[in-house]
């Protein structure tokens, strides 16, 4: 802001003095993004893409809205105050949709069919949307059957490995000695042993991120301050609550790094299953269009799985932050 | 004050018997022992301070009576049973109060009696302990937001609201300032004095003993021997300049070897 108001001199102080301020990242935004516009539907593409219209609209749309936000910024409260901390950013997305439109379908500086401008994207949602959720949906379903039993049962055996003795001499050698492998070097083997794919794909799912659930919860419980077994043995508790309510909570934070790093593995895991051996999904979606060099496919497709998987680390952060609320610092 | 004790009757004090106790821990092959055939016995209702320097195995005492681990030689005795494990009926109170840092203040003090499936019929009792603390305001705030007073005096609510009829103190205010620790050196006497139990203070701070106890167990270095008992007939409260205390803490200072003062 202050950068901004130093280079246009004299006349910001008098504007800012006069009980109208303007939101000068928004105004430059807003000048990028209706520029998009402009260059999008005015200049012709050198291959047709499709959906430059539609593209040029969204983009008319968003300069419109910035250029309106630039002038009322200020009347909007601790709520202006968060879309102000996004200005540079919404500067930088406009000026990257410029260069971006501008170098590709404009120029063809960046060819077809290895990239592709952001209205091609936008072509693909349009043309192949019906498929794209057909194919979110049965990427969800089995990160979802994979993720939630392998975190189930690698919560259980962790537990059991850090709790008891005998189950840790017999469990952890044989976790150690298979737990650095790559869940993807089983799919050999997996195809063959499992009825279909789709099974074999969970199970893959399932063991990328069970072993460090279970690795991880191992730990956490292995490492309760034996103090707090004490206090809630001379306070009547049996083995149950002390497994329950001592050392699962106590370990709760090492279960989360064990579930942080079995998210991401899930999703490497998920993608290459898919692009092996199944009939939908977002990954079985890239493999398909890259072997018809459908690249702007390829990129909407990586677009879809970037929101996802974001979306769902965002969840697993919120979880965390509800479940271990007692670990926050500050005063109430 | 007198909340816990009212509600279901008094709490029915026990004895403790310590029979000819010795102990050792092996540690890393090398043989320490930690008690020297400790005989004592407690009576119901009764205030006894045991007093000896760090490390002479005064905890290891304390755990053995709460039933946390076996004596290698020897018996100790509850009311004439044989302690075998850990009983809410003995609790104990650690130098840190060990609360669970999950917990809320309510939920910490309701461990007990959760753990023993009497919550449906107790869970009144929680609010009692809770005024009897004085940590009403508090009852729904984490560990890490209380002070080290308001935590000691939380493992005391938590302990206190099972009704033990033997309450084991492990140098509970050890780690508090010297304002706080006199504060709840004199709520503990008001919650004794009120509900009843029998008491178990372990320390190594000589005015603490002479200002709680009905009897001081003077302890020696390790591995600990019974040196030397003093009854304390003094009516409470007590005051540090009564002449009866002062020749007191100077006979038992010299019973632990430090002289001059």
């Amino acid at each position: 802001m202050s950068d901004l108001a130093q280079t246009a001199g004299g006349r910001v102080t008098a504007a800012s003095a006069t009980s109208f301020p303007i939101w000068y990242q928004g105004l430059v935004a807003s000048v990028f993004w209706l520029l998009t516009a402009a260059v999008t539907w005015g200049l012709p593409d050198v291959i047709p893409w499709g959906s430059a219209g539609l593209f040029a609209a969204i983009t008319a749309i968003g300069g419109v809205l910035l250029l309106a936000l630039a002038l009322t910024l200020h009347r909007l409260g601790s709520t202006g105050d968060r879309i102000a901390f996004w200005g540079p950013w919404l500067i930088a997305l406009g000026v990257w949709f410029l260069l971006w439109e501008y170098a590709t379908a404009k120029t063809g500086w960046l060819p077809k069919p290895f990239f592709s401008p952001p209205h091609g994207l936008l072509q693909v949602y349009v043309a192949d949307w019906s498929r794209l959720l057909v194919c979110i949906g049965y990427s969800l379903r089995l990160w979802g059957l994979g993720f939630f039993s392998g975190i189930s049962l690698g919560f259980v055996i962790g537990v059991a490995l850090g709790w008891s003795a005998r189950f840790n001499y017999w469990g952890m050698p044989v976790l150690k000695l298979i737990g650095p492998v790559p869940a993807t070097a089983w799919i050999p083997a997996t195809f063959f042993f499992f009825p279909t794919t789709f099974h074999a794909s969970i199970f893959l799912v399932a063991l990328s991120c069970g072993i460090p659930v279970a690795i991880q919860t191992a730990a956490g419980v292995s490492q309760v301050n034996r103090a707090y077994y004490d206090v809630a043995r001379t306070l009547g508790a049996g083995e149950r609550f002390l497994v329950l309510k001592v050392a699962v909570p106590a370990s709760l934070n090492h279960v989360f790094v064990g579930l942080f790093m079995g998210l991401y593995y899930s999703f490497a895991v998920l993608v290459v299953a898919e692009m092996l051996g199944a009939k939908y999904g977002l990954g079985w979606y890239i493999a398909f269009q890259s072997a018809y060099s459908a690249y702007a496919n390829v990129y909407a497709t990586i677009v879809i799985m970037a929101v996802l998987c974001s979306g769902i680390v965002k969840l697993l952060f919120v979880a965390r932050n509800r479940l271990l609320v007692w670990q926050e610092r500050g005063l109430i | 004050m007198s909340a816990l004790a009212e509600t279901d009757g008094a709490t029915r004090a026990l004895s403790l018997d310590i029979r000819s106790v010795s102990h050792h821990y092996d540690i890393a092959g090398t043989r320490f022992d930690v008690l020297d055939d400790i005989s004592l016995s407690v009576a119901p209702g009764e205030f006894v301070a045991l007093l000896g320097p760090s490390g002479c195995g005064k905890s290891t005492l304390l755990r053995l009576a709460a039933g946390l681990e076996a004596p290698r030689r020897g018996t100790l005795l509850e009311d004439g049973n044989q302690i075998g494990a850990p009983d809410p009926s003995r609790l104990l109170v650690f130098q840190d109060p060990t609360l669970f840092p999950w917990r809320t203040v309510r939920k910490n003090i309701a461990t007990g009696l959760e753990a023993r499936r009497l919550l449906p019929q107790k869970a009144h009792r929680i609010d009692e302990a809770l005024s009897l603390v004085r940590l009403e305001e508090f009852a729904d705030a984490y560990p890490r937001q209380l002070s080290g007073g308001m935590a000691q005096r939380v493992a005391l609510a938590r302990a206190l609201v099972n009704d033990p009829g033997l309450l084991l103190l492990d140098e509970p205010f050890g780690k508090l300032d010297s304002l706080t620790r006199l504060s709840l050196q004199n709520e503990l006497l008001k919650l004794w004095q009120t509900t009843g139990f029998t008491a178990l203070l372990v320390t190594h701070d000589v005015e603490e003993a002479l200002l709680l106890a009905n009897r001081v167990v003077v302890l020696s270095d390790r591995p600990a021997r019974i040196l030397a008992e003093f009854n304390i007939a003094t009516d409470y409260p007590r005051h540090r300049d009564d002449p009866d205390f002062v020749r007191l803490r100077r006979q038992i200072l010299h019973e632990l070897g430090v002289q001059n003062v």
